[in-house]
C-alpha cells in the first residue's frame, strides 16, 4: 500500500475503536482560513483518510484512518508538496496534550461565577436592611436561606481544587497558599450558617464565593501559562527529536520514535541528521559535528567500527550503524539524569507567594485567635467574639496573594513571548530576578554556532565557490555563502572526513582536508580549508566561529546592572580565549566536560551566588538545570531546551538581558501587591476586630482589593523596553 | 410580595441553564482551537448560498 514512499511511519499511528487508527502532525507555517482549507483538503484527499481536522490554536492536525492499515508518509509527503513541514507527534505526548486540569478549574470558575452573581442577589436586600431600609426579620432569614442555598454548594464545588491542594500540602506538614484560603472559606460557611439558623444578621455566602471566583481566575492563569510553555516545548523536541530510520530486514526503512529504537537496530543517518542512538558504525564514512554535544568547534571524521554517541550531527556522508544502547541508555541519558538531579534541587524552590503565605498565616490565624480570646475576656459576648474573629479570618483572605502573583507573572512572560522568549514557570521567572551572576556557554550562545571565513579575498573565493557549492560540509556552505554567483561544478564527488572534487570549467579540483588537496604540512590547529586546481598551487581558507553582533552589549548591559559576567565552555583554551577578549570578559574556563560545568555551578551556588547559566549544548544541559536559572537559546538540543527555564529565539543576546529586566519588574510588581495587600490588613483587621465589619463591608473591601492589585499587575507590559 | 417565592427560584433556574449550556461547550471541545473556530467560518465549502459580490 506504500508505493509512493518508502519511509514508514506507522509507528506513530494510535489506534481508535471500530479498527480506525488517528495521528497527531505538527505542522509548521498554518496561519489562516486558506492555510486551514487547504491542509484538511489535502490531508482528506489521501488514500485511507476519513477525517482530517486542523487545530490552528496549537498547530496540530489530527487525521483518522479508516483501517488500521493508513500510512502516514503520504499525507506528510502532500503537505509537504503544499509548503507546509510536518511533523508526526509521538503518541504518549499527544495524550498528555489533554488538558483535563484546565477543563476543571475553568468549570470551577463558571460555578462560582454563577454561585456569585446569584447569592449577590439575595444579598443586596440584605445589605439595604444593613442601611435601616425596612427589612423584617423573617424575609431576612428567607433571603439568608436562598443565598445559601446558591451560594454554599458552588463555594464547596468551586472550592475543590483549594481544598485539596490544601490537604495535600498539610499532610506534606507545610503550609502553602490553599492553607489559609481553605480554612476562610470553610469557617465562613460554616458561621454563615450558624447565624442563619439563629436568625444572626453576619452571613457571608456571597462573600465566600466572590473569593472563590477572584481567586479561580488567578489560579486558571496560571495553569494556562504553565500548560502553555509546556506544550510550546513539546513542539519543539517533536520538531528536534524526528523518528529514527530503523532499516528492517528487507532492507525497508521504517521511521521509528527514538525511544523505541532496539539494540542491534540497524539505522540509517543521513549528511543533516542526528545519530539517535550510541552505535557502531557499519558502513560508510561521516564528518561528526559535535559542537552541542562537547562544545567542540571542529569536526570528527569517523568510520566502519568506530563508535559514534547520540547526539552528533552527520554532515558529510550517509551512514548505517548498529545500535549498542536505547535512547534511555545512550551517552545522552547519563546526562539526562544529572538533568534530573539539578531539577529536583530546583524544586525545594520556595515560591514568593508560598513565602508571603509563610509569614501571613500565621500572623493572621493568631490575630483571630487574640480577637476571639481578648474580645471575650474584655467581656463581650463569646457569640459576638467568635463573630468577629471569624469575620478576621474572612477580611484578611489573602486575595491579593493568590490573585496578585499569577496576574503579574503571566502579564510578564505575554510580554517576554513577543520579544521571542518562552517562559516555562512563573517560578522561572521569580528565581530570574534574583540572579546575581552570569554564566555563558561559548560555542552557539556568544558566538553563532557556526563558522564564517575570515579575511575574505573575492578573486580566490570566486574560483573555489563552483565545488564549495555542491558540498553541503559546514566550511564549504560558509564559503559558498560569500560568493554571488551560481555556477556549479560538474563530475562532483565527495569524500567523507576528505573534501570534495570536481571539475571546474573542465579542469579538476579539490576542496578539503589538507592532505586531500595534496598539501604536506604540519596540521593547523585553526578551521581550515584548502583548494587547488590539479597541479596549481593551493589556496588556505581560515574560518572561525562568528561573535553574536550584540554578544559585547548584552554582557556591557549586564554588567551595567550590577551582574558579574563568566565563561565555561568545553572548547579548547585559544578559541574560549579569544572569544572571552572579544566580549571583555575576563573569567573564563575551558575543556570543561559536563561534571566539571555542573560543579562550576555547585561551587557558585555554595558561595551563596544565584547563577543564571545559559548555554545550547548537551554538555550544557545538566548545568542548565543545577543552575538557579537556566536559559538556552531556540537553536539548542531539546535535552538543553528541556533543562532551562527560559528559550529564547532569534540571532541576539539581547533577549538575556531583557528577560532579566522584566522578571525585574515583575517580581517588584508583585513585591508592590505584596505591600499593598498588608497594608490593606493593616486597615482591616483591626476594623475587624473592633466589629466593624458587616458582610455589605466584607464584599466591598475584597473585592476591591483584588481590582487594585490586578490593575497594578497590569502596569507591568510597560518594564523591559 | 409573594411572587418573590416565584421569581427567585425562575431567576435562579435561568441562570442554572446559562451554566448547563456554559458545562456542554466545555465538553464539547469548544475552548480548543478558539483561533481555529474563527478562521473556519471564512472557508468557502463551494456551490451553496447566494454568489459574494464585490
Amino acid at each position: 500500500m506504500t508505493a509512493t514512499t518508502s519511509e514508514d511511519f506507522s509507528a506513530f499511528l494510535r489506534p481508535q475503536g471500530q479498527g480506525t487508527s488517528s495521528l497527531d502532525l505538527l505542522v509548521k507555517g498554518a496561519r489562516c482560513a486558506g492555510c486551514m482549507a487547504k491542509i484538511e483538503q489535502a490531508a482528506g484527499k489521501a488514500p485511507g483518510v476519513s477525517a482530517a481536522r486542523m487545530n490552528l490554536t496549537s498547530g496540530k492536525l489530527s487525521v483518522t484512518f479508516e483501517g488500521a492499515d493508513g500510512d502516514p508518509a503520504v499525507v506528510i509527503a502532500a503537505l509537504d508538496a503544499l509548503g507546509y513541514p510536518a511533523t508526526p507527534f509521538d503518541p504518549a505526548q499527544a495524550a498528555a496534550a489533554h488538558d483535563r486540569e484546565g477543563r476543571r478549574l475553568l468549570m470551577a470558575m463558571a460555578v462560582a461565577a454563577f454561585g456569585a452573581a446569584n447569592a449577590m442577589m439575595f444579598s443586596v436586600p440584605l445589605w439595604a436592611g444593613l442601611f435601616g431600609q425596612e427589612l423584617g426579620p423573617a424575609t431576612r432569614t428567607f433571603m439568608q436561606w436562598a443565598s445559601a442555598l446558591v451560594g454554599a454548594p458552588c463555594a464547596i464545588f468551586a472550592g475543590a481544587p483549594f481544598f485539596e491542594s490544601a490537604w495535600r500540602s498539610v499532610k506534606a506538614r507545610r503550609a502553602n497558599m490553599d492553607v489559609p484560603i481553605s480554612i476562610g472559606v470553610i469557617l465562613t460557611l460554616a458561621i454563615s450558617f450558624v447565624e442563619t439558623l439563629q436568625h444572626g444578621r453576619d452571613a457571608y455566602f456571597d462573600a465566600a464565593v466572590s473569593l472563590l471566583f477572584l481567586l479561580l481566575i488567578g489560579r486558571w492563569l496560571d495553569h494556562r501559562l504553565r500548560t502553555r510553555a509546556r506544550s510550546a516545548a513539546a513542539d519543539l523536541l517533536a520538531l528536534q527529536a524526528p523518528a529514527a530510520s530503523v532499516l528492517g530486514p528487507d532492507g525497508r526503512e521504517r521511521r521509528t520514535p527514538v525511544s523505541e529504537v532496539a539494540v542491534g537496530d540497524l539505522i540509517l543517518v543521513r549528511p543533516g541528521e542526528r545519530v539517535p542512538v550510541d552505535g557502531e558504525i557499519q558502513v560508510g564514512v561521516s564528518d561528526f559535528d559535535n559542537a552541542l554535544l562537547t562544545g567542540e568547534t571542529t569536526p570528527q571524521t569517523l568510520g566502519p567500527t568506530q563508535a559514534c554517541r547520540a547526539g552528533a550531527l552527520s554532515l558529510t556522508g550517509t551512514i548505517r550503524m548498529r545500535a549498542t544502547a536505547r535512547s534511555e541508555d545512550s551517552a545522552v541519558a547519563a546526562i539526562a539524569r544529572l538533568v534530573e538531579a539539578g531539577a529536583q534541587s530546583k524544586s525545594a524552590y520556595v515560591r514568593l507567594a508560598d513565602k508571603a503565605a509563610a509569614i501571613y498565616v500565621p500572623v493572621v490565624h493568631a490575630a483571630a485567635a487574640l480577637t476571639f480570646v481578648g474580645g471575650w475576656a474584655l467581656g463581650v459576648d463569646p457569640r459576638e467574639a467568635l463573630l468577629r474573629a471569624v469575620a478576621v479570618l474572612i477580611i484578611t483572605c489573602p486575595c491579593a496573594l493568590g490573585l496578585a502573583v499569577p496576574a503579574v507573572q503571566i502579564t510578564a512572560s505575554a510580554r517576554l513571548f513577543r520579544k521571542g522568549v518562552l517562559v516555562k514557570s512563573g517560578a522561572a521567572l521569580e528565581r530570574l530576578a534574583e540572579i546575581d551572576h552570569v554564566v555563558f556557554d561559548k560555542t552557539g550562545v556568544l558566538t553563532l554556532g557556526r563558522p564564517m571565513l575570515i579575511d575574505p579575498a573575492p578573486a580566490t573565493i570566486a574560483m573555489a565557490a563552483p565545488l564549495a557549492r555542491a558540498s553541503s560540509h559546514p566550511l564549504a556552505r560558509a564559503l559558498a555563502n560569500e560568493d554571488p554567483g551560481k555556477d556549479m561544478a560538474t563530475d562532483v564527488k565527495e569524500t567523507p572526513g576528505g573534501g570534495v572534487e570536481g571539475r571546474i570549467g573542465g579542469r579538476l579540483a579539490r576542496l578539503g582536508r589538507a592532505d586531500f588537496v595534496g598539501v604536506r604540512g604540519p596540521v593547523s590547529a585553526e578551521t581550515e580549508l584548502w583548494f587547488g586546481f590539479e597541479g596549481d598551487t593551493k589556496v588556505r581558507f581560515c574560518f572561525q566561529d562568528q561573535l553574536r553582533p550584540d554578544a559585547r552589549r548584552t554582557i556591557d548591559e549586564l554588567r551595567a546592572r550590577g551582574l558579574t559576567v563568566e565563561i565555561l565552555s568545553g572548547d579548547g583554551p585559544g578559541p574560549v580565549q579569544a572569544i572571552a577578549r572579544a566580549v571583555g570578559v575576563d573569567h573564563w574556563r575551558a575543556s570543561l566536560s559536563p561534571t566539571d560545568k555542573v560543579s562550576a555551578i555547585a561551587e557558585l551556588a555554595a558561595a551563596g551566588r544565584k547563577v543564571l547559566m545559559v548555554g545550547d549544548g548537551l554538555n550544557d544541559a545538566a548545568a542548565l538545570a543545577k543552575a538557579h536559572a537556566g536559559m538556552a537559546p531556540g537553536t539548542a538540543l531539546d535535552a538543553s531546551q528541556n533543562a532551562a527555564d527560559l528559550v529564547f529565539s532569534g540571532e541576539g543576546l539581547g533577549a538575556v538581558r531583557i528577560s532579566i529586566d522584566v522578571a525585574r519588574a515583575a517580581r517588584h510588581r508583585a513585591l508592590e501587591n505584596f505591600g499593598f495587600s498588608a497594608l490593606y490588613n493593616l486597615v482591616a483587621a483591626p476594623a475587624a476586630m473592633f466589629g466593624l465589619i458587616n458582610p455589605f463591608v466584607a464584599a466591598l473591601a475584597m473585592s476591591g482589593s483584588s481590582l487594585v492589585v490586578t490593575l497594578n499587575a497590569l502596569r507591568m507590559s510597560r518594564a523591559g523596553r | 410580595m409573594s411572587i418573590i417565592f416565584l421569581l427567585a427560584p425562575f431567576s435562579i433556574l435561568l441562570a442554572l441553564v446559562g451554566l448547563a449550556a456554559f458545562w456542554w461547550t466545555l465538553r464539547h471541545n469548544q475552548y480548543d482551537d478558539p483561533a481555529g473556530d474563527a478562521a473556519r467560518i471564512l472557508i468557502d465549502d463551494g456551490g451553496e448560498g447566494p454568489p459574494g459580490r464585490l
